[in-house]
């Protein structure tokens, strides 16, 4: 008998009775969430509260704003996601693209790639989250690596809470093989309580809101 | 395993460090009021918690039917499932697996449960290296010491003490006690190893039997570092942290980020379904998840001890513990410090071992009640001490009856026997009253710092007599 088969059959002989399914407070039912706030405003709140930086380029071009930050921000190497053409592009820092396998370019990738760019899937409002759901096409470490992360999202794939974006994005058939949620840049209050951002991850964020931003392949 | 059996000696030296006392006290007020921020509405958080409690109970009623759904998912996505009895199965386990990888040093996000089972001292054994990166585990390990907090591991630590050991541990680092610095320090250490190791490993806050998915919070980014960048990621994790659906995850989430560190969300939240598939460009080749079971199983057998496997170990309890807040997390002893440790260690070490922490209680109540899980600490402990007695009806836990001393059980069975007889109890409360100038003025620990116990001139019955 296996160490599997002695765990569940201590867990059986214990023969403890089902449970009714737990009932769900309306905050977490689909379309549960907080009436009121405007979601992108929420979103932008709960971001700004997290220390990310909020561009809303939805009137103008944003590529011209990711080229000004990257200019203030001393940004000299910028990672795209695979595929992914960023034309127009005014003048600014060198582009690479994850087109590769990270063990291809696992140094440089770590040394001398100063930001990286993503596209959000969607994004949640009432916490101010990122998803990042498509590890193809977005990279897990290129939100992750780099020290200034840059995320796209297009303001219309916005979901009011965890519960409706579950619902609606159908990730659970089958799930992606990694879904990342990002609220923020890095951060840590491990010594004294004291917060510092940039622990592990990336110490800036700046998420550019624009309607149908350039998607991969364009 | 350090003993809980120097229980005292170790808490009287905490409790005479006026500087660990400051850190102690200030780190949890801190905690304290950031909690009680994120639940203004006692209304909407009783919901939640409510809510948070039934979810817990409804997985652990079907804890073996989930576990077997929650395999075959993870299995079905190309994550390999392990199952430890012991902690030694469990280390065995992850060596194999490293070693099989060719690696010879495990980069580890934070995980309780690698704590539990003293992973780091059995890869040592075995020739690997296990390095935390979780910047407080990080600092800890430099130290050459343990967690004294499950969330906040390097609570008991100023950063002066922390800019010494820096300069002291780290090549080429000059003091310095800028806390962003000491950061960038950790931080750039740690990257050279996230890019280097094979073997990543972490623990689970959660793990989804409907979708075979493993979830994992955290603020630093480490984790996502060692879940994703090494060739091998395993997880770890006790046999209880399993829910059936995926829309159960988002209020248990809540409640832990909430309690625990008092925010709404954190920085990252990692669902982990599988290794890299075809067509993705990074994330590990295999993924192995191990389950322990380390004396859960025999928690679960009885229906009362059964609901301390409802933690999701989010501290809230210690947090709000007038004992941990004197003492810190390593008078403790065990992996597991404050009120959740002392329901959870006599399960997993036995009461030889761990009596003297059931006793370590006023009873306050504060741990019960901010449990977002509504997990009865304080019954619990009670029940844990009649264990530890020998007084209960039947012995459920290894050890039961470790606890038991001579002199109290005397005096606890006489004054059972006094208090259950009226003509008895009447004729000891005359002979006490009339006797009192008896009461000796020295009364063991009790005269340490309070005035001596004495009976009152009159019984309470003759004087409830002169009122009619």
């Amino acid at each position: 008998m296996t160490a599997r088969d002695r765990i569940l059959r201590r867990l059986r002989s214990a023969g403890v009775e089902a449970l009714p399914p737990p009932v769900l407070p309306a905050a977490f039912r689909v379309g549960g969430a907080l009436p009121g706030e405007a979601p992108v405003d929420a979103l932008r709140r709960n971001l700004e509260g997290a220390q990310a930086v909020v561009v809303d380029a939805r009137a103008g071009d944003w590529r011209a704003e990711l080229a000004r930050i990257c200019a203030a921000r001393g940004v000299r190497s910028l990672l795209l996601p695979p595929g992914f053409a960023l034309a127009p592009w005014p003048e600014g820092p060198a582009l690479r693209r994850f087109d590769r396998p990270i063990e291809e370019f696992k140094t440089s990738l770590f040394e001398d790639t100063d930001a990286g760019l993503t596209v959000a899937g969607c994004a949640i409002a009432d916490t101010g989250t990122l998803v990042h759901a498509d590890p193809a096409g977005q990279p897990r470490t290129l939100s992750l690596v780099p020290p200034i992360h840059f995320c796209l999202l297009d303001p219309r794939r916005l979901h009011g809470s965890l519960a409706d974006a579950i619902a609606a994005e159908g990730w659970a058939a089958p799930m992606p093989s990694n879904l990342v949620f990002v609220s923020g840049p890095s951060k840590t209050a491990d010594i004294q309580q004291t917060l510092a951002y940039g622990a592990h991850g990336p110490k800036e964020l700046y998420v550019l809101l624009a309607e149908a931003p350039a998607g991969p392949g364009e | 395993m350090q003993s809980a059996l120097n229980f005292h000696r170790d808490a009287r030296a905490v409790v005479g460090n006026p500087v660990l006392r400051a850190g102690f006290r200030g780190a949890m007020d801190f905690l304290m009021a950031k909690r009680a921020a994120q639940f203004p509405d006692e209304g909407a958080f009783a919901e939640l918690r409510a809510a948070g409690e039934a979810i817990r109970r409804y997985s652990l009623a079907r804890l073996p039917d989930l576990l077997e759904q929650l395999e075959r998912n993870l299995t079905a996505n190309g994550i390999r499932v392990h199952w430890a009895e012991t902690p030694e199965e469990a280390c065995a386990l992850i060596i194999e697996i490293t070693a099989k990888a060719g690696g010879k040093l495990v980069v580890k996000g934070k995980s309780m449960v690698s704590e539990e089972v003293e992973l780091n001292h059995a890869l040592a054994g075995a020739g690997i290296d296990a390095l935390e990166s979780d910047m407080g585990e990080y600092i800890v390990q430099l130290a050459g010491e343990r967690p004294s907090h499950i969330i906040m591991p390097a609570i008991h630590k100023t950063k002066e003490e922390i800019a010494r050991l820096f300069a002291e541990k780290v090549p080429g680092v000059d003091y310095t006690d800028s806390v962003d610095a000491l950061i960038q320090i950790g931080r750039r250490v740690l990257r050279d190893k996230f890019r280097e190791t094979k073997v990543g490993l972490s623990g689970v806050n959660v793990a989804v039997a409907e979708t075979g998915t493993l979830c994992l919070v955290e603020n630093e980014g480490n984790g996502r570092m060692c879940t994703t960048v090494p060739e091998v990621h395993v997880a770890i994790t006790g046999i209880e942290k399993v829910v059936e659906k995926l829309a159960h995850v988002p209020p248990l989430m809540t409640l832990l980020t909430r309690s625990a560190t008092g925010q709404a969300v954190t920085t990252y939240f990692n669902w982990i379904s599988g290794p890299r598939r075809p067509g993705e460009l990074d994330g590990p080749r295999e993924v192995h998840l191990v389950l322990v079971d380390n004396g859960r199983s025999g928690a679960y057998a009885d229906p009362r001890f059964r609901a301390t496997l409802q933690c999701i170990r989010c501290g809230a309890c210690m947090n709000h513990c007038p004992v941990y807040t004197r003492i810190g997390g390593h008078a403790y002893g065990t992996t597991y410090p404050g009120p959740i440790g002392k329901i959870i260690s006599p399960h997993l070490l036995g009461l030889e071992a761990t009596a003297p922490l059931v006793t370590a209680s006023s009873l306050c109540g504060a741990c019960g009640e901010v449990c977002p899980v509504k997990i009865p600490i304080p019954d619990l402990l009670i029940r844990l001490r009649q264990q530890s007695q020998g007084n209960a009806a039947s012995p459920l836990i290894p050890g039961a009856g470790a606890g038991r001393k001579r002199l109290m059980a005397t005096a606890m069975g006489l004054w059972s026997r006094l208090y259950g007889d009226p003509g008895l109890y009447r004729l000891f409360a005359w002979v006490a009253t009339r006797f009192r100038f008896l009461a000796p003025s020295r009364q063991g620990a009790w005269t340490d710092s309070r005035a001596p116990l004495k009976p009152a001139a009159r019984t309470l019955g003759e004087r409830m007599a002169d009122r009619r």
